[in-house]
Order: structure tokens, then C-alpha cells, then sequence
């Protein structure tokens, strides 16, 4: 095979985690190396696999199939050459079927699907790989079909607060007529998640198909993504696969030559956390400071511009599509409990072998961390996770048994939010993490209620006073009582989950609150 | 409308060829709906920061007061009033960056830079801004560089970074 004329396809990831260690040269190095060599060869660059200790995972379109080789440094190329690693040669660095890894191999990936597969920005490549089949359903469907559908699959919103996706779809499409809009929330600012950057980065068509569903489904002809600032690279990649798509008519003012429309436009965010908040999203697309809104009303009667909104994670929108393809309940059949579908999970911080991890609801904490993620980077051993981003609750080795579900996390006390985690060994200070998550709530408070504004300041403060020894019995019944004020006092989930890392790191490690050496005195 | 005064009355002139390119975005983009965002990231772009003298031309192109557009300037952590040094250095302060060791990094740059967040070292080389997760939360801890996202990034990798920056050690 390697003998014939058609060049040999080797895949370097585009993808931000990818290029930050270096993936852009090693594509540089391979592609002069092969001319240096005279030999013909294609670099396409992919989206990542989510297996991040092996980046820049270099994978070769060998006659076996594609053979991986990670991590990979611009100083291996040559060696890489000698060792005949385009037809899948023995190399040190050889990590074998990338499809066949364990890590790879025992996911669930439905989102996720053709993440790291594809040429991302090639719309013959994802049609090849089932794209736009769910959108092609919808178009023969009517709009209250569709929403039924979304509705039996059980899908909850990945965003955080887990509402059924179906509810806020059948509220809108119910909504008074007149211009709708369909909003997909990528600001996904937890510290532990990417899960959206691979989507944008890797398979942006999926998200655009997507909304184009989501807008058949409502009556809405105009969607807004809203991407963060600190996704660079997502927004230009994202920017240019809606120009494509409205170019080969797969959205725009005739969807698929049905006479049906669906403009999409893709607006950056300015760095501020809160816009996550769906209202304070919706106050930033309209030109505003992102301030909370007091709900109700509801943004599915009066969203953007005031007008009916359907507004999104964008792991919500890019489950639909499978959904529309394959049916209700193939998604439905996923699952456990009220938890329906899979869940894009994110290792990251101090973990061996962090990465995407898809799944069905149901594996535990435990199995993530050790099974997949082999353990600390560091080799100490795992003292605390925080699951859910910087407004989750940290949870002890005690907890590690806890199903990921919906339910079982709430009952501990917990969320799994965006499906981040977030790994510390034992040289964390719990009490300077209490710290930062209130100082973390006061930097990114919109200011509008006072719990959040007043008391993540105070908070700070109070902290601060425990760490440094003073008064710690009272001070810490008054981190409680400020942390009950934020919690039921709030407007939004930041103040009023802040409390949750802040009290999980109270009530799980105290001995981090008690008078000792601190290092760090603020 | 607010009757809060954003101060540009003592703001230093734009010069013809930025003043040319504000109103040039202003023309073309005021027309989206929920243009103020999208304005201010053009002209941010353009100019590297935006301008208190920026801020009437903007107003006046959407029909806003100036207080407006001055408080939504100053609620976004992106936006810059100042222009910054040559370089922008944007360390990631959050949970998975911290569990890391981005402490210490935060610390070897206030030493090697002697300037806190928000500031610019004194010959204009580099200003430093915190970030809150840049997505590479697998390969922490990171920072970004004029753009650039780098991960695993360790002590050496980081003055390495500084030296090309211009930085003194």
C-alpha cells in the first residue's frame, strides 16, 4: 500500500492542549523531514483524542490503521523517520491502534464521536462520518416532533444545572410567535474543563448541526454562540467552519434547500466568569455589563432582546444530533436513573493520565481517578477533587465511590456541573483552596446582589483571619453563617454556590483550618 | 440613562490614524444587534487597548451614553483602558493550574518581573494578567503568551520565555 502514489495521511492535532506542547513544530519538522526525504506525505491536522499526556500524539495512517506515537518532541522526528513509523515501525514512542488504547477503547463516545478522527474543518470528512444525518431528520419532521424526541431522550442540560433540555425546547416552541432566538452558552470558564474547546476545535459542524435542529425544532432562524475570550483558537476555527457550512447550505437563509432559515453568528466574550450565568450571557449578546437577571421571566418567553430563547450548553447541542440520527431511545438507553446519555468527563490538574473521558452515567469517582486516570501526576497520593469547577464541592478519598449521576452527587452535598475534575495530592493547603474560592467569587461577582458582592469580599477576609490563628472558633462559625447567607441569599450560582468548596473544604479537611505554620498568610 | 460620569473629559486625544480606525469599526459593525462587545473587541485589536478618547465616538455610534459604554468597558476583565507592553502575559490562577504548582509560578514572575497583575514591567516589555482556565487543564499548569497557549510549563520554560521577551534576569 505504501507503494502506491497516494500520499501517506499523518495526523498532528490542532487542537490548543495539543499545540501548547509543542504540536505545531513536530507538525513543522514532519512535514520538511518528508520533503528532505523525498517521501509524499499529507499532515492533517485533527482534533485531539483527549489522551493528553501523550501529546503531541502523532497518529499514521498505517495499513494496520492508524498507529500512535506520543509524546511526541521535534528532537524524535528523525528517529521516527528511520524507524519506518509511516507504515507503523517500531519506535520507542509507538503506542500502538490509537482506537485499541484501554483509556480509548472503554469509552462511550457519542459527542465525542469523531473528535480527533477528522480533518475538523473538512465537510466531506464529516459527512463521511455520519454528520449531518440528524438534521436531515429534522427536516422532515415537524417542529413539536423534534422537541418530543429531545424530550424522551431524557437529555439534561450539560451546563451545570441539569434542567431536561426538552422542557426549555417545548416552553419556547409553545412561546408566542414573532423572532426567536437559539443561544448556545460556550463560555465554559471551570477551571477543569475543555470539553467545549475539543468540540469547537475538533468537530464544530457537530455544534452547528446542532443548533440548525434545535432552531427547526423552536421556530427560531437566528442562533448566537457565545464563546469565551480565552478560547482563541476555538473562535477562529469556529468563525471559519459557520462561513463553510453557509457556503455549502447546510445553514443560512435556505436550510438544505428546504426553504427554511438558519443565520448563525458567533460572538466573544470579554473574560468574565459570571457570563457563564445564562441571564448574564444573555445581558452581555445584547451589549450590556453581564449582569444577572432576576428570573422569572424565563429566557424561554423572554430571552434575548427579550424575545423567546433557547438557551444551551454546548454539549447539550451537540448531543442532539445523534439523537435526531439514531433515535430517542438509543440516547435514552444510556445511563442510569434519572441520568440519561453520556457525560463528556474532563481529568485535569494533577493526574497521570488526564484527558476526555466519555461515559455513560454511572462509573464512580474512583474508577475515573485510578482506572483511567492512573493516579496523581506527582506519584503522592490523591487527597481531594473538586468536581463541577470552581463553584463545586471538594470531595475526600471517602467519597470517591460516588456514582457520577445527577442524584448521587446532589446527595452528597455535590454537582458534577460541566463534568470537570479537578486533582490535588496530598500537598494541598484546603484552607488557602477555601480562600481563592471566595476570592476567586468576589473578582468575578457582577456586583448586582449583595451576598455575592459583600460577601465574597468578607469571605476573603474571614478566611484569611482562620489561616493566620486568630479567633478560629469564631471566625469559623462566622465563615459558616457568611456562607449560609451566600448560599440561600443569593441571585445566581455564584454566590451561591461559592459556599460549596468553601464548606466542603471545612467539613472534610479541618485539620487545614486549625492553628498551625502557614505558609501563606494573606 | 445613567447619570454616573465616565471621566474622558481629560483624556488624551486619539491620534488621526487611531481615531480613523474607530470610527471605522464603529461604521462597520454598529448595525449588529448587540454591536457594543464586538466594537470594543475590533477596536481592542486594532489599538491593543481602548482608549477613554475611543469612548464618545463609540457611544455616539450606538445612540449610548458615554457612562454606558465606560461601564461596560470596565465590567469585562478583557478590555484595557492602558496600552499594554510589548508582550501580554496571561498566567492561569485557577484550581488545575494551581494543583500544579501555578503558585510558584505566579511567584518567580512578580520576582523576576517585580510587578504585580495588571501592571507592566517599567521599560514596557511585558504585562502581566491573570486568566481564569484557558481550557488546557490536562497539561497544566499554563499560560498564555501574546496568544499563545503553553502547557507542562515548568520554572525554566517560563524565564526561558522571559529572556525572549526581553526580559533582565
Amino acid at each position: 500500500m505504501n507503494a502506491s502514489p497516494t500520499p501517506v495521511r499523518v495526523y498532528v492535532p490542532l487542537d490548543t492542549s495539543a499545540r501548547a506542547v509543542g504540536a505545531d513544530a513536530v507538525a513543522r519538522a514532519i512535514a520538511a523531514e518528508a520533503e528532505r526525504r523525498g517521501l509524499p506525505l499529507t499532515v492533517v491536522r485533527n482534533g485531539s483524542r483527549g489522551m493528553f499526556w501523550l501529546e503531541p500524539l502523532v497518529e499514521v495512517e498505517a495499513p494496520a490503521g492508524r498507529i500512535g506515537y506520543g509524546p511526541v518532541a521535534v528532537a524524535d522526528v528523525p528517529a521516527l523517520f528511520e524507524a519506518g513509523f509511516l507504515a507503523g515501525g517500531a519506535h520507542r514512542l509507538r503506542v500502538g491502534a490509537v482506537a485499541e488504547l484501554a483509556y480509548f477503547r472503554n469509552q462511550e463516545r457519542l459527542c465525542f464521536s469523531r473528535i480527533g478522527t477528522i480533518d475538523p474543518l473538512d465537510l466531506e470528512d464529516y459527512r463521511a462520518h455520519g454528520g449531518w444525518a440528524g438534521l436531515e431528520r429534522a427536516l422532515a419532521m415537524d417542529g413539536a416532533a423534534i422537541v418530543q424526541a429531545v424530550l424522551d431522550s431524557g437529555l439534561r442540560g450539560r451546563g451545570g444545572a441539569a434542567f431536561p433540555a426538552g422542557i426549555k425546547w417545548k416552553t419556547v416552541l409553545g412561546a408566542e410567535a414573532g423572532q426567536k432566538y437559539i443561544v448556545c452558552n460556550a463560555d465554559e470558564g471551570d477551571s477543569g474543563t475543555f470539553s467545549d474547546r475539543m468540540i469547537f476545535e475538533g468537530d464544530p459542524y457537530r455544534l452547528i448541526e446542532g443548533m440548525a435542529i434545535a432552531g427547526l425544532a423552536v421556530g427560531a432562524t437566528q442562533g448566537y454562540v457565545y464563546l469565551r475570550s480565552e478560547y482563541p483558537l476555538a473562535f477562529a476555527l469556529f468563525r471559519e467552519a459557520i462561513d463553510r457550512a453557509r457556503a455549502a447550505g447546510w445553514i443560512g437563509a435556505d436550510v438544505c434547500g428546504s426553504g427554511r432559515r438558519f443565520e448563525l453568528d458567533v460572538r466573544m466574550g470579554a473574560g468574565a466568569y459570571v457570563c457563564g450565568e445564562e441571564t448574564s450571557l444573555l445581558e452581555s449578546l445584547e451589549g450590556k455589563r453581564g449582569q444577572v437577571r432576576f428570573k422569572p421571566p424565563l429566557p424561554a418567553l423572554k430571552g434575548l432582546f427579550g424575545r423567546p430563547t433557547v438557551i444551551n450548553n454546548v454539549i447539550t447541542l451537540a448531543s442532539v444530533p445523534d439523537i435526531l440520527a439514531h433515535g430517542a431511545e438509543w440516547y435514552r438507553d444510556y445511563g442510569v436513573g434519572r441520568s440519561r446519555g453520556t457525560l463528556p468527563l474532563q481529568l485535569g490538574g494533577n493526574i497521570r493520565y488526564g484527558g476526555l473521558i466519555e461515559k455513560a452515567f454511572g462509573l464512580t469517582l474512583r474508577e475515573l481517578l485510578y482506572d483511567y486516570g492512573g493516579g496523581s501526576a506527582s506519584g503522592r497520593p490523591i487527597r481531594a477533587v473538586q468536581v463541577g469547577g470552581p463553584l463545586g464541592a471538594y470531595l475526600p478519598e471517602s467519597q470517591f465511590d460516588t456514582p457520577i449521576d445527577y442524584e448521587a452527587f446532589a446527595a452528597i452535598g455535590a454537582m458534577l456541573g460541566h463534568g470537570g475534575i479537578v486533582v490535588f495530592d496530598d500537598t494541598v493547603d484546603m484552607a488557602e483552596q477555601a480562600r481563592f474560592a471566595m476570592e476567586f467569587c468576589a473578582i468575578e461577582s457582577c456586583g448586582k446582589c449583595t451576598p455575592c458582592r459583600i460577601g465574597s469580599t468578607r469571605g476573603v477576609e474571614v478566611v484569611a483571619r482562620i489561616q493566620a490563628a486568630r479567633e478560629v472558633e469564631r471566625n469559623t462559625a462566622l465563615l459558616r453563617s457568611l456562607c449560609d447567607t451566600m448560599l440561600n441569599g443569593s441571585l445566581c450560582a455564584l454566590g451561591g454556590l461559592t459556599p460549596y468548596p468553601v464548606l466542603s473544604a471545612l467539613n472534610h479537611f479541618p485539620e487545614d483550618f486549625r492553628p498551625r505554620d502557614h505558609a501563606q498568610v494573606a | 440613562m445613567s447619570l454616573a460620569v465616565a471621566d474622558t473629559g481629560a483624556a488624551a486625544p486619539l491620534s488621526a490614524a487611531d481615531q480613523a480606525q474607530v470610527l471605522a469599526v464603529v461604521e462597520r459593525l454598529r448595525d449588529l444587534p448587540g454591536a457594543l462587545l464586538p466594537i470594543l473587541h475590533a477596536i481592542q485589536d486594532a489599538l491593543g487597548h481602548v482608549p477613554a478618547a475611543a469612548v464618545p465616538i463609540v457611544a455616539q455610534g450606538l445612540n449610548l451614553s458615554r457612562a454606558e459604554v465606560h461601564g461596560v468597558i470596565s465590567f469585562y476583565h478583557h478590555f484595557r483602558s492602558e496600552p499594554p507592553g510589548r508582550h501580554v502575559l496571561q498566567l492561569c490562577r485557577a484550581e488545575a493550574c494551581q494543583a500544579m504548582g501555578a503558585r510558584a509560578l505566579e511567584h518567580r514572575l512578580r520576582e523576576r518581573l517585580r510587578i504585580g497583575f495588571h501592571e507592566t514591567t517599567a521599560d514596557g516589555a511585558v504585562t502581566l494578567e491573570p486568566v481564569y482556565c484557558l481550557g488546557n487543564c490536562a497539561c497544566a499548569p499554563s499560560a498564555m503568551l501574546d496568544g499563545e497557549v503553553r502547557g507542562r510549563l515548568g520554572a525554566d520554560a517560563l524565564d526561558q520565555w522571559l529572556d525572549d521577551c526581553g526580559v533582565a534576569r
